[in-house]
């Protein structure tokens, strides 16, 4: 502690008119770093220090207009582009009601940012470590007296001159104020352990919270109840049963409403003979039918029926729909085969529907006049 | 009986008794440095008790659903909503008092301005948690209120009212908050300054950020707080204006009218100032605060509440007006409903409560009474929470189908959590009290007589 190091002179005045002469002198005086210390914002110490308007406003304007924009312009896509919806028969873009949101928006980003501006950028807060804390002089100021303060790096400082010229002001009194060497002399380094064991903590803490609330605490009742309600569930066993299934199977000879059972069962020439493909063979119809086909059908009959099944000899290979025999079929008779299977082949009656099942049919017969093409379709 | 005539002209000094900057220091300070006193603990083991029952009965209500409430068809909103808006009509007294009265120049707002806020955030707090716990399961509550990207590829909507609320609702919490804590930044400094505890010092420290009264800093925060005022004045305006649409836009008999956004303001401030009141009157008491909270800041707050309630009662009339000029058979049902069918108790209630008794204040000499402008800002409340009542209930308990009618009664979990909402509020100013200046420091020794220079 052998040499201080002076942070500046101060001043400190029993009344409101003495700080503001005392303010108007210092500037006259020519000193730019200074600066006045009181309890509360005094009228006219502005002008006494000849301090310029405040350029808060243009930030808090920058950000209102900002959020505003950005939020209508939000809320517009929303409506308009990612998920358009008619609400009460209006129009997609129905600007007056997204006002009142954009409103609340404008006005929070607006607020949020001005303060954070003001207390990071203008103040450049927090700042415990400033020569003038803990000091008598920040004491007095905080509590009933005003005090200026001379900085020892303005240009034109000498702490003889400053302490002279505040004397001449019949301040109550003018003390140096040092810089703090424990404040100096202290560094901090990211990689402090003690900084890293405290992130370390922090990240586990969260972390772990997060798990127990998202895996444990929300299975927990009451939390629970969502998911876990008094009820059977379809895939569900019970004991009221002798089958122990939960989801009843329908009683023998159930119709479903709209649907005619299929009444050539095990009726092969019948069903060529009576049933007609009632489905045109257009574009569509036949792009369905392609679909279906390379679903259910490919893996057997391969990608173009030709009987090239994709599983290579580990089952038995399906004979190709090219044959004689199959084209020489009525459409009737292909049905017959997918709705209820043949030899190995098994029913699809359950994961084709009917119509889809024409749709194949009449695939199949385009995938056979296109290896059987005729003189007249290749020219 | 004297005879002299009061000169309106002079605006009566804000503070009484001349006090120095520093007892001010002393008088804010005093509760904080003391110990709690014996009045202290009982009323927060009151205030506990109360806060307890609540819990209770939300947790009750978590474990069962909403089925503990009285609600049911037709009458899906009850008591919930109903403390909603008393909740945040409350809240307004004190952005009004922090924001209007300090564009307006009211030098007498500072004396009450830090009271004010804190009650706004508390009564904003309490209004939140009816919101949230009428959805029976708030933890899911996120989910559907807040848009965010989700799997599903769908935003909330964004052109709902309840929507609009929880954006109001939540704005207004935030910049409030933010309000209050800028304010409370220069007082932070001054506590610091003055403790002589060392942990306390370490709390005020950081909190204060390192404020050190220069005037650089108070250049940009004057500037800052007018931004704020401006701001919280139209958002204070917009929050009541949107809670009321939550009625407004609806298409219920009695909901469905363009007066609601004015008449829901003037309601809200006219409760909040009667609350403010209120606890100002006990907390200058408590804390030998007479000198600071002033008879005059009283007798204007009962000036606003008589305006205000005027306005509530022209709403009224207005709404009775309105219902027979627009020549809607449902419309003029339901306010004839309201004042005579099963809910006419409530009905009269609150016009006693909310028009006829404030009416008094335009005695100078009631204005000036402490005793009966405590009952009458007691009367106030039970009037304005009468009034949301009779708003939420007459209009659905008798809808457009006679077959679907119901009586509404609340049960004892209703009740219990309204219980709780009072507690947790009247909890957390007894804590306020205890560990912040409830008097701006700052802006009272700025009005101090000799505070400011003479202009020469």
């Amino acid at each position: 502690m052998d040499k201080k190091i002076l942070y500046s002179i101060t001043a400190l005045f029993d009344t409101p008119d003495g700080i503001i002469h005392a303010a108007e002198e210092v500037r006259r005086a020519g000193y730019k770093k200074y600066d006045v210390h009181t309890p509360y914002p005094m009228h006219g110490m502005n002008d006494a220090m000849d301090l310029k308007d405040s350029k808060l406003g243009f930030i808090t304007l920058a950000a209102g207009l900002l959020g505003g924009a950005g939020i209508f312009g939000f809320v517009t896509w929303v409506f308009v582009k990612d998920y358009p919806n008619v609400i009460g028969g209006k129009p997609y873009f129905s600007w007056p009601a997204f006002v009142p949101i954009t409103f609340e928006i404008t006005v929070l980003s607006a607020v949020l940012v001005t303060v954070g501006a003001l207390i990071a950028f203008f103040f450049k807060f927090p700042n415990n470590s400033h020569p003038l804390h803990d000091t008598l002089y920040m004491k007095s100021v905080s509590s009933d007296k005003f005090g200026i303060s001379i900085q020892a790096d303005d240009p034109m400082f000498d702490e003889e001159k400053a302490t002279a010229l505040l004397q001449t002001l019949h301040a109550q009194s003018v003390q140096p104020v040092y810089y703090d060497e424990e404040e100096l002399t202290r560094s901090w380094s990211t990689f402090d352990p003690k900084f890293l064991l405290l992130l370390a903590g922090v990240a586990i803490i969260v972390s772990g919270a997060t798990y127990v609330t998202m895996n444990i605490l929300l299975y927990l009742p009451p939390f629970d109840w969502m998911s876990n309600q008094n009820k059977f569930k379809p895939q569900s066993t019970t004991e009221q049963y002798s089958d122990l299934r939960m989801m009843r199977p329908s009683v023998e000879g159930t119709v479903a409403r709209g649907f005619m059972p299929y009444p050539y069962h095990g009726n092969p020439d019948a069903a060529g003979k009576n049933l007609v493909n009632p489905l045109p063979a257009s574009k569509g119809v036949i792009e369905i039918g392609r679909t279906k086909f390379l679903t259910f059908c490919s893996p057997c009959h391969g990608n173009f029926a030709r009987g090239d099944s994709r599983l290579r000899g580990q089952f038995p290979n399906p004979p190709t729909l090219h044959s004689d025999k199959v084209r020489n079929w009525p459409d009737g008779n292909i049905y017959h085969v997918i709705t209820e299977g043949q030899n190995i082949m098994p029913s699809y009656a359950s994961q084709i529907t009917r119509d889809e099942r024409w749709a194949i049919v009449h695939y199949v017969r385009t995938l056979q006049r296109a290896f059987n093409a005729k003189e007249s379709d290749q020219q | 009986m004297s005879t002299s005539v009061i000169d309106y002209s002079i605006e009566p000094p804000s503070v009484t008794g001349n006090p120095s900057a520093v007892s001010i220091d002393h008088s804010v300070s005093a509760p904080l440095d003391r110990k709690p006193s014996r009045g202290w603990w009982i009323g927060i083991s009151i205030t506990g008790t109360m806060l307890a029952i609540g819990i209770g009965c939300i947790s009750w209500l978590f474990w069962k659903g909403t089925g503990v409430w009285g609600v049911n068809q037709p009458v899906g909103w009850g008591f919930a909503i109903v403390n909603f808006v008393f909740w945040v009509g409350i809240g307004h007294a004190g952005t009004l008092i922090s924001a209007i009265l300090f564009l307006l120049r009211q030098r007498w707002r500072t004396g009450i301005a830090r009271f004010a806020e804190a009650m706004t955030i508390f009564a904003v707090i309490c209004a939140l948690i009816f919101p949230l716990i009428h959805t029976g399961r708030p933890w899911l509550a996120a989910v559907y209120l807040l848009p965010y990207p989700n799997q599903h590829g769908v935003w909330v909507n964004f052109t709902s009212p309840l929507l609009w609320d929880v954006f109001a609702v939540s704005t207004y919490f935030t910049v409030s908050f933010v309000f209050w804590y800028v304010g409370l930044i220069p007082d932070f400094a001054t506590l610091r300054d003055h403790t002589a505890s060392k942990v306390k010092k370490v709390i005020y420290s950081t909190l204060s950020l390192g404020w050190r009264h220069s005037n650089r800093h108070w250049q940009h925060y004057e500037k800052a707080y007018l931004i704020l005022a401006g701001f919280s004045t139209p958002l204070v305006l917009s929050v009541h204006t949107i809670v009321s649409f939550d009625f407004a836009v609806s298409v219920i008999p009695g909901w469905h009218t363009t007066i609601f956004p004015p008449y829901f303001v003037a309601g809200a401030v006219f409760s909040g100032f009667a609350m403010v009141q209120n606890v100002l009157i006990v907390t200058r008491r408590f804390f030998n605060l007479e000198h600071i909270i002033t008879v005059d800041h009283l007798d204007n707050m009962n000036k606003v509440i008589l305006l205000t309630g005027s306005m509530v009662g022209y709403a009224y009339g207005m709404e009775f007006f309105i219902a027979w000029y627009g020549g809607n058979p449902l419309e003029s049902f339901v306010f004839l409903n309201r004042a005579m069918g099963p809910y006419a108790w409530a009905y009269w209630t609150m016009v006693t409560c909310n028009v006829v008794l404030p009416q008094l204040f335009w005695f100078r000499k009631i204005r000036r009474n402490i005793v009966v402008m405590f009952i009458l800002g007691i009367t106030v409340n039970i009037g304005m929470w009468f009034e949301r009542f009779v708003i939420v209930v007459t209009s659905l308990s008798r809808d457009f189908l006679p077959s679907s009618w119901h009586h509404y009664a609340p049960t004892l979990n209703d009740i219990g959590v309204l219980i709780g909402s009072f507690g947790l509020f009247f909890t957390l100013v007894l804590l306020f009290v205890r560990v912040l200046p409830v008097v701006s420091i700052s802006e009272v020794k700025a009005t101090l007589p000799g505070g400011q220079p003479n202009h020469h």
